[in-house]
């Protein structure tokens, strides 16, 4: 009985580690622009499938696919705002947000193309005998996943709140005329924060595919559960996407545990839905803050 | 210091500045009058990089500043205090003053910023008091008192202020431009003040410029100012004596 219990538990916690991940993803664009970019999901896909790529395909070290994975995603990040972000001289997010899920149907397009429509996959991490606890089996791998997680967590935490970089890059988002003035270079602060956000959300994408597996069309449901996880926390809220992440994670995994593996999938939405019915500035985010971000 | 050379600025198809020239000696403190919609925060916005001029000439010291990015303009050593004072809200007060110093911050400069943050303090008691607020739940006038440390955290050898004492209780209007008066001299800064209160705007400045629908009205020291009858007429209002 609670074997099993433990056993949804740790499944949930390590998908719902990549929901955080691609939640923070979103925060970091949204902290920066107060854009929201959906084509957050399909840079988890690029991860998976240009490590298989690297790894793989090309026998390139372990080491060097990782870098290689993280630098090429960050550099599709780049080409998607300079191409089809920075050219709008628009004010009105909506155009812009509308852009960015056009840019994630061409992106998906291109992964068909190239990777087809089977999944993919490579070895865990590490080699070596599962742990047991409590009877309940947990991979090596997913203890990399939460580990990796945590740590990117701390490090965006750190660079936002610690940093002058970190908070400047929050300035181009409160108002980015006030920004220009007091000399921070804003269109590049803008392109920074793509190029982080992907960065994320490939590594996510790299840890979870020895467990998951990786297909061309998984971005779409993970930017909805990533966008899930970081409305939940309060857009712009790190602590808020984790816990949202790890709470729609574990609520999937033993939804589709104890009642029905097909309902899944609804349990995000039925959290997006009832949180912006009910909360719409998050379970942590408050109203007046909010209001202070005019927006 | 800081010179215009018939500049022509440009919303689209409305013509918003016309030809104007003017200029800026160092240590001075210059004032721009006029009524709304004349053309002040345009003129502001674009000597900081914000607009491009469609003609005409910018110049600050030796450089041509004409088509230069805001950020380098801030490098240069122009800061804006600009209108309605734009504090980052949801920051606290003691962020606000450090991004205020953004292109000076590398990990040498540190000690050197944490020293101008606490003579922002001294020049502003009050925002001592309340470094760890968020900078949106400041009253307007303290609001107007962190854009302008926050400008001044730049090391600017100019400051670009647009109406600071916009409202303003009298007396708190009163008191920040007196402090103006005394930063230009403490700090031997170049400043110039947009202001739509001509009365007090002429009170501290050395000279000034009237603006009239994107022109140069009429130009001259302080005092010919103030003496100007068509001044008189429309920006000290009737009773001026
Ligand atoms: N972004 C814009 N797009 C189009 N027109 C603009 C824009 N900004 C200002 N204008 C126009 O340019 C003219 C000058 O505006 P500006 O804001 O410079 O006036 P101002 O002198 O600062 O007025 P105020 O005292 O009310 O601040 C006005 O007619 C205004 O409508
Ligand atoms: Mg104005």
């Amino acid at each position: 009985m609670l074997t099993v219990f433990l056993q949804f538990l740790f499944s949930g916690l390590t998908v719902g580690s990549v929901y955080a991940l691609v939640g923070m993803g979103f925060n970091i664009i949204y902290n920066a622009t107060s854009i929201i970019n959906l084509a957050q999901g399909e840079f988890v896909v690029i991860g998976g499938l240009l490590m298989w790529f690297f790894l793989e395909s090309c026998k390139l070290p372990f080491l060097l696919a990782v870098a290689l994975t993280i630098l090429s995603a960050g550099l599709v990040a780049l080409i998607m705002e300079r191409l089809t972000i920075r050219p709008l001289k628009t004010n009105d997010l909506l155009i812009m947000i509308m852009v960015t899920v056009a840019v994630a149907i061409v992106m998906r397009g291109l992964l068909m193309f190239k990777f087809g429509k089977e999944p993919y996959s490579f070895a865990a991490f590490t080699e070596g005998d599962p742990l047991v606890i409590g009877g309940a089996v947990i991979q090596l791998q997913t203890l990399w996943v939460l580990g990796i997680t945590g740590t990117c967590i701390l490090a965006l935490y750190a660079f936002f709140n610690l940093t002058i970089a970190g908070k400047a890059m929050r300035a181009c988002s409160f108002d980015p005329t006030a920004a220009s003035l007091v000399g921070i270079p804003v269109s590049r602060m803008i392109m920074f924060s793509f190029i982080l956000s992907a960065m994320v959300g490939a590594i996510g994408g790299i840890a979870i595919t020895p467990i998951s597996l990786m297909e061309y069309d998984k971005g779409p449901m993970l930017a909805v559960k990533g966008f899930c996880a970081a409305m939940m926390g309060g857009l712009g809220r790190g602590r808020g996407a984790v816990v949202g992440g790890l709470t729609i994670g574990v609520l999937e995994s033993m939804t589709a545990g104890y009642i029905h593996s097909g309902l899944k999938d609804a349990v995000a939405l039925l959290i997006l839905l009832s949180i912006l019915f009910f909360r719409p500035a998050g379970l942590f985010g408050n109203a007046a803050m909010q209001r202070l971000k005019g927006h | 210091m800081l010179k215009l050379k018939n500049v022509d600025i440009f919303y689209g198809k409305i013509h918003a500045i016309k030809r104007v020239s003017l200029h800026v000696d160092e240590g001075k403190i210059v004032a721009l009058i006029g009524a709304n919609g004349a053309g002040k925060s345009t003129l502001l916005k674009t000597i900081s990089g914000l607009h491009r001029p469609e003609q005409g000439a910018i110049s600050f010291g030796d450089s041509d500043i004409t088509r230069m990015a805001p950020e380098d303009i801030v490098r240069c050593g122009i800061s804006q205090v600009p209108e309605r004072a734009h504090v980052f809200k949801p920051m606290s007060v003691e962020d606000n003053l450090l991004l205020g110093a953004y292109h000076r911050s590398s990990r040498s400069a540190q000690t050197s910023i944490r020293h101008d943050i606490d003579r922002v303090y001294d020049t502003f008691p009050v925002l001592r008091e309340r470094k760890k607020q968020l900078a949106g739940t400041l009253s307007g006038g303290e609001q107007q008192m962190l854009a302008i440390g926050r400008a001044l955290m730049a090391k600017p050898k100019m400051l670009l202020l647009d109406e600071p004492s916009m409202g303003l209780a009298p007396i708190i209007a009163r008191e920040i431009l007196t402090m103006i008066a005394h930063l230009r001299q403490q700090l031997g800064l170049t400043v110039l003040l947009v202001e739509q209160n001509a009365r007090s705007a002429l009170r501290i400045a050395d000279s000034g410029y009237v603006l009239e629908t994107g022109r140069i009205l009429v130009q001259g020291t302080a005092d010919d100012l103030l003496a100007n009858r068509d001044v008189q007429r429309a920006y000290l209002g009737r009773d001026a004596e």
